[in-house]
């Protein structure tokens, strides 16, 4: 009898998930829009640290509530600390966009959870930087899955009270005899392996390492050996920015691999000895790209937070703050202006082309590798199993 | 109630054995036992494992000696009006974020600059020992309110026919309060155990580099989700296991 009473509620559950489970998405997911309709008045997203600031930070720095006077647009922002993350956010669909980087945005699309994106609709689009628009990790298939957000290098950030001599390449964070063992971070995800690969690149080179996220079983192993040695330095790995932040400013945690906005956000906690340098091995990156959610429940929404946030004026304030090189080089200008900088988009070689293309910028491994050198790199999903034996 | 509790365990089980497609980005709903056979090959997830218990172990002891002198104090010593102080004291700090209190911790055992550095120049820093001290402070009261409860069921009368009888203090402790009092200890350690093998963000706020299994559950389910829900199940078998054993201690009618 009990059993029987069970396994009729089993039942009523399936019925009930199937029920509920089909959630057939508002007009065609793959289709683009032809024009921006009446705003939701909501927005989801999620973002990065330092993209959607309401001002909570600091007061000075607040461009969601300007966006949300203007389009009545109220903004719900969810911070995400990996792209693993943005990933499986994405998937529950309940969001209508994000800032997703190239080790996401790539799996993003071929799963089918974001939309391709019509840029005509985007007025800034076209005073975006050339060398952001069309590239792999924002075009599929000849159509345009994002708008190009922003972009910058993993730095190497250290404590210039403990750290006396200036560091100029990532071999200090890969020390075994490291003098600062225990007080060395790391980011704490799976990508960060293309950071000991990018580093192996020029300090073996005859591992023959070309793109740090096209890797050959040889090559991987040689990196996933590297980090389990520095495994034994390591404090603490980040992956909250905020944590890392209090880590450095505490001083707890002394040298290691950073954002520019941790640098920031402890800065304006009162830290007035961090220092941070892009090493001569080059450095690992990001370029982002806000992308439409397949089911989002807001999409005019989101196609005005795309416009506004690529807006020179925005763009300005987002980029200053979160310490990047602005997708639009017009607001190089408004930084000049707003923030009495003239340097900004010089330090962050804003207009660079040939400096972007330096950068490795996050991108997913596959099996078909990604520079096209063969079918035999190792896939992403060996790279998560690999990073949780890093650890230990 | 009944049917989400079981239905959830159900799913969690049924997702285990799925298994992620060629290049990672769906999931193949084809029934097979690979996650737990990578969960038994790789001995780092055996390290996790018994570093995991090792932890939730070393918790429940510091509780149970924390614990115990408390809730002595609490039901035996002090006048009733005082006691309900006291009980209150205890729960107080349940109402305040489990999130406040461990990054609270953080910078408390941070080492330097760190409130324990700074006060006493030394500190266990970030890592296991401070991290089993911070689980501990987080699960104490849920080891206090069994063992509080036990020792108020236990009548007066038996400590003083144990003296009366000439044991001393230490004595009639050992042979009359602690065995009687085993059911509520118990108790309490199904509480304080449970908890510590299920927490991961104690651990990324003040654990180090300490890996744990729900560390790792956490870490790899937006990517393998199936093999985070396997690594999920263990800690699962394990306190079905513990709580098998102490059935028959007669600890459950206490919860």
């Amino acid at each position: 009898m009990k059993t029987a009473r069970f396994c009729g509620a089993m039942v009523a559950i399936t019925l009930l998930a199937a029920a509920c489970g089909d959630d057939s998405p508002s007009a065609n997911p793959n289709e683009a829009p032809r024009v921006i309709g009446e705003g939701e008045k909501a927005l989801n997203l999620i973002v990065w640290a330092g993209y959607a600031e309401d001002g909570s930070t600091s007061p000075d720095y607040d461009w969601v509530h300007p966006f949300q006077d203007k389009t009545g647009c109220i903004v719900k922002s969810k911070i995400a600390a990996t792209s693993d993350e943005m990933f499986q956010l994405m998937s529950t669909g309940q969001y209508d966009g994000v800032s997703a980087s190239g080790d996401s945005s790539v799996r993003l699309i071929d799963a089918g959870l974001v939309s391709p994106v019509n840029t005509s609709l985007i007025q800034n689009y076209a005073d975006l930087s050339s060398f952001l628009k069309n590239q792999p990790y924002n075009t599929s298939g000849g159509k345009n899955y994002g708008i190009p957000h922003g972009w910058g290098a993993n730095y190497l950030m250290w404590n210039s009270d403990v750290v006396t001599t200036a560091p100029d390449s990532w071999n200090v964070v890969f020390d075994k005899a490291s003098p600062y063992k225990g007080k060395v971070t790391a980011y704490d995800a799976p990508i960060y392996i293309a950071d000991a690969a990018l580093y192996l690149k020029t300090a073996q080179p005859d591992l023959g390492i070309k793109d740090p996220y096209s890797l050959t079983q040889k090559q991987f192993d040689a990196s996933v050996a590297l980090l389990k040695d520095q495994h034994s330095i390591i404090g603490e790995y980040w992956n909250d920015y905020s944590k890392a932040a209090s880590a450095f400013e505490q001083g707890s945690t002394v040298l290691g691999t950073t954002w520019q906005v941790i640098k920031n956000t402890a800065e304006l906690a009162g830290s007035k000895n961090l220092q941070a340098v892009l090493p001569k091995e080059g450095a690992t990156g990001w370029s982002d790209t806000w992308m439409v959610s397949s089911k989002a429940a807001h999409p005019n929404c989101m196609y005005m937070w795309m416009d506004y946030i690529t807006s020179p004026d925005v763009q300005a304030q987002v980029a200053y703050y979160f310490g990047e090189a602005p997708a639009n080089p017009k607001a190089c200008a408004d930084i000049a202006t707003r923030y009495q900088d003239t340097t900004h988009c010089d330090v962050f070689k804003a207009t660079d082309e040939a400096f972007a293309k330096s950068i490795s910028f996050w991108a997913t491994p596959r099996k078909k590798c990604l520079d096209g050198s063969g079918n035999d790199c190792v896939p992403f999903v060996d790279w998560i199993k690999a990073w949780t034996e890093i650890k230990g | 109630m009944l049917i989400f509790y079981v239905g959830s365990l159900a799913s969690l089980f049924l997702t285990s054995l799925y298994r992620l497609n060629e290049d990672g980005s769906g999931i193949e709903k084809v029934i097979g036992l690979q996650n737990y056979k990578e969960l038994a090959h790789n001995s780092v997830y055996l390290d996790i494992t018994l570093r995991t218990l090792k932890i939730a172990v070393l918790v429940t002891l510091l509780d149970i000696v924390l614990a115990l002198p408390i809730a002595f104090f609490m039901a035996k010593v002090v006048s009733p009006r005082f006691r309900r102080l006291l009980v209150a004291a205890v729960l107080v700090p349940l109402w305040a974020s489990y999130l406040v209190k461990a990054f609270s911790w953080r910078a408390i055992i941070g080492s330097p600059g760190g409130v324990l550095d700074k006060t006493f120049g030394m500190s266990p820093n970030y890592g296991e020992i401070g991290l089993v001290i911070v689980l501990a402070y987080l699960w104490l009261p849920y080891m206090v309110v069994p063992i509080y409860a036990g020792l108020e069921r236990l009548p007066d009368s038996l400590l003083d026919a144990s003296s009366d009888l000439g044991a001393h203090f230490g004595f009639t402790f050992r042979k009359v309060v602690l065995p009687l009092l085993m059911p509520a200890i118990v108790a309490g350690s199904v509480f304080t155990f449970s908890l510590s093998l299920g927490d991961y963000i104690a651990v990324d706020l003040v654990g180090g580099n300490t890996q744990v299994i729900g560390s790792v559950v956490f870490d790899t389910f937006s990517a393998d989700l199936p093999f985070a829900a396997a690594f999920a199940v263990v800690p699962v078998i394990i306190m079905v296991a513990y709580i098998l054993g102490i059935r028959r201690t007669g600890a459950l009618e206490n919860l």
